[in-house]
């Protein structure tokens, strides 16, 4: 008895934790379907409303979304997608080929995540209009293209999925190391692959200092750097806000939802051995 | 012929493979870097280049200035506030999450959730929800009879505010962490408490803390060195100045201020160095508890 009581109250507090996970998202979504009269009320609205429509309607003539929608797709797909190629050959080649200066290069890998971003902000801002990039995707996209996270994670997947004697065998029976890459290890790392992309998908789509500091908030931006702009006046009309903010995170939900379940274990498993 | 190639492509292709990696972080990591430090001897206007050599002067400046001492202890005020009961939630959440329980798939996701949504869009809820006039979180504290807190206006009310957010996003993907933990002690221990009569809450605290201790540093590890880059969420709580009176501005902050609000672009090579330096000896400081921590447990 007790402790079937005790698994209720287990799953009530998590039930509490799932709807203060939840709440925000909801709250955004009540707020973006009313109009501002509803919201300044004495009583807020608790359900959604519905002006929604209305307000996407807005928000797309306020500011250019639809190119800030744009752009935040191409950037993000392109640093996914160079993100899991690269750092498959060159996690591939930490794990299982032997050259000279292997280990001290993987240790200036390791070494090189502990650099922040905002270490290099100002020079890099230098370098990027000395390139001509600024306000331009390249300044976003280029930097990003391979990072010291994507090559530990696909270095330890090539290690936990592809064999050793897999890779031998194939190279016995002729394979250059370009085709093991592709027809081997390529094949075997799927899953952690799409572990990869999502969280690189995730994180480039929501940057917001690098592409704040480099894109032209009045040209085309990305997705973050127009919500910024579109909540940046004086004063801020919050329906009209948070439906960009509804807008610019549906993307990421329903990506998410689709592999959840994947990231959630790639997450977990990381964590033991990482 | 065939040898030969096979032989050059056993010598060469390797490099080739991990050669664009090096090739973007020499470019836009380490070069930079490089050249933060020699910036930061100049003064150097951000659109205009170099102005003169000043040797140490931006350094003295800057730990002069009282308005970095302030982002720096904002920073730490508004670490402290977000991890400390961050982690304790995500330990407990974790607990919750480790029993057996239906649709465990399900409660993971929703659990991690949070944390793909974007900063932007979070901090732009959080900062309606913590509205003086309009917010709900004054609504609700008015239902209990107290006066609305004008939460921008002073630092602990700002600083408590950002905290909520960045706990928001990251007590979730925590709680996955010490869940893999957990699953990961052996389950002899378990049954080795239990045999010895320990209560639910001992066998926590005497088998599972220890067990999962270096995950436990590691997230600490982790939320360090996020917590002192946060920019997002307080800019967007407030505006990029971080109030009227600097109240909740961040170091990060601070840099952006001096380098893309001032173009002062030497000063903020410095602030640059100067947080680079903070992180990597706290870092430091991380890796040699955990060390301690993994031989301990």
């Amino acid at each position: 008895m007790t402790v079937r009581l005790r698994g209720g109250l287990a799953t009530a507090v998590l039930l509490v934790v799932v709807l203060a996970s939840l709440f925000p998202l909801y709250w955004s979504v009540v707020v973006a379907s009313h109009d501002n009269a509803d919201v300044a009320g004495r009583v807020p609205p608790l359900l959604p409303g519905g002006e929604l429509p209305g307000h996407v309607r807005e928000v797309f003539a306020a500011v250019d979304f639809l190119a800030a929608l744009r752009n935040s797709a191409v950037v993000a797909v392109t640093v996914t997608a160079a993100n899991v190629l690269l750092s498959t050959a060159a996690g591939f080649a930490f794990a299982h080929l032997r050259f000279r200066g292997r280990d001290a290069l993987f240790a200036v890998v390791v070494a090189s995540a502990a650099v922040p971003v905002q270490l290099g902000v100002v020079p890099l801002f230098v370098l990027v209009g000395e390139l001509g990039w600024y306000g331009r995707l390249e300044a976003v996209v280029v930097p990003g293209l391979v990072s010291a996270f994507s090559v530990f994670w696909m270095r330890q997947a090539c290690r936990e999925a592809v064999p050793a004697a897999l890779v031998d065998a194939a190279r016995v029976d002729g394979c250059s190391l370009v085709r093991v890459y592709r027809h081997v290890v390529l094949p075997a790392l799927r899953p952690h692959a799409t572990v990869l992309a999502m969280l690189t998908f995730v994180a480039s789509w929501n940057d917001f200092f690098w592409p704040l500091v480099v894109l032209d908030p009045n040209e085309a931006p990305t997705v973050q750097v127009a919500l910024s702009r579109l909540a940046g006046g004086y004063y801020t009309d919050y329906p009209l806000v948070l439906t960009g903010a509804v807008l610019g995170t549906l993307p990421v939900v329903v990506l998410f939802a689709v592999v959840a379940r994947g990231v959630v274990g790639g997450i977990m498993r990381g964590a033991v051995t990482g | 012929m065939a040898v030969l190639l096979a032989r050059l492509d056993r010598r060469v292709t390797p490099y080739l493979l991990v050669a664009p990696f090096f090739v973007l972080f020499g470019a836009f990591g380490l070069y930079p870097a490089a050249r933060t430090a020699w910036m930061s001897l100049y003064d150097w206007d951000l659109l205009d280049g170099p102005v003169a050599f000043t040797g140490w002067a931006n350094y003295a400046a800057l730990f002069a200035d009282p308005g970095f001492y302030r982002a720096l202890a904002n920073t730490a005020s508004i670490f402290v506030a977000a991890t400390v009961p961050q982690l304790l939630c995500a330990l407990g959440v974790a607990a919750l999450l480790d029993r057996p329980l239906r649709g465990s798939a399900v409660w993971r996701a929703v659990v991690l959730l949070p944390n793909v949504v974007p900063v932007v869009a979070v901090a732009l809820v959080f900062a309606q929800l913590f509205g003086r006039d309009q917010g709900l979180v004054n609504w609700v504290l008015s239902g209990f009879g107290a006066d609305p807190v004008d939460w921008r206006a002073h630092a602990w009310s700002a600083h408590l505010g950002v905290a909520v957010m960045v706990a928001w996003r990251w007590t979730g993907y925590n709680a996955l962490l010490y869940l893999a933990a957990m699953r990961a002690v052996p389950r002899e221990l378990h049954e080795a408490a239990e045999l010895d009569g320990a209560s639910r809450w001992r066998a926590f605290r005497s088998v599972t803390l220890p067990s999962i201790r270096p995950t436990l540093l590691f997230t600490a590890v982790v939320a360090t060195i996020g917590g002192f880059q946060l920019f997002t969420e307080p800019t967007l709580f407030g505006g990029a100045d971080g109030g009227a009176d600097r109240q909740f501005q961040t170091l990060v902050m601070y840099l952006y201020e001096a380098g893309f609000e001032r173009f002062d672009a030497g000063y903020a090579a410095a602030v640059s160095w100067v947080l680079f330096a903070l992180c990597a000896v706290l870092a430091l400081v991380n890796a040699a508890l955990l060390r301690r921590a993994v031989r301990g447990g």
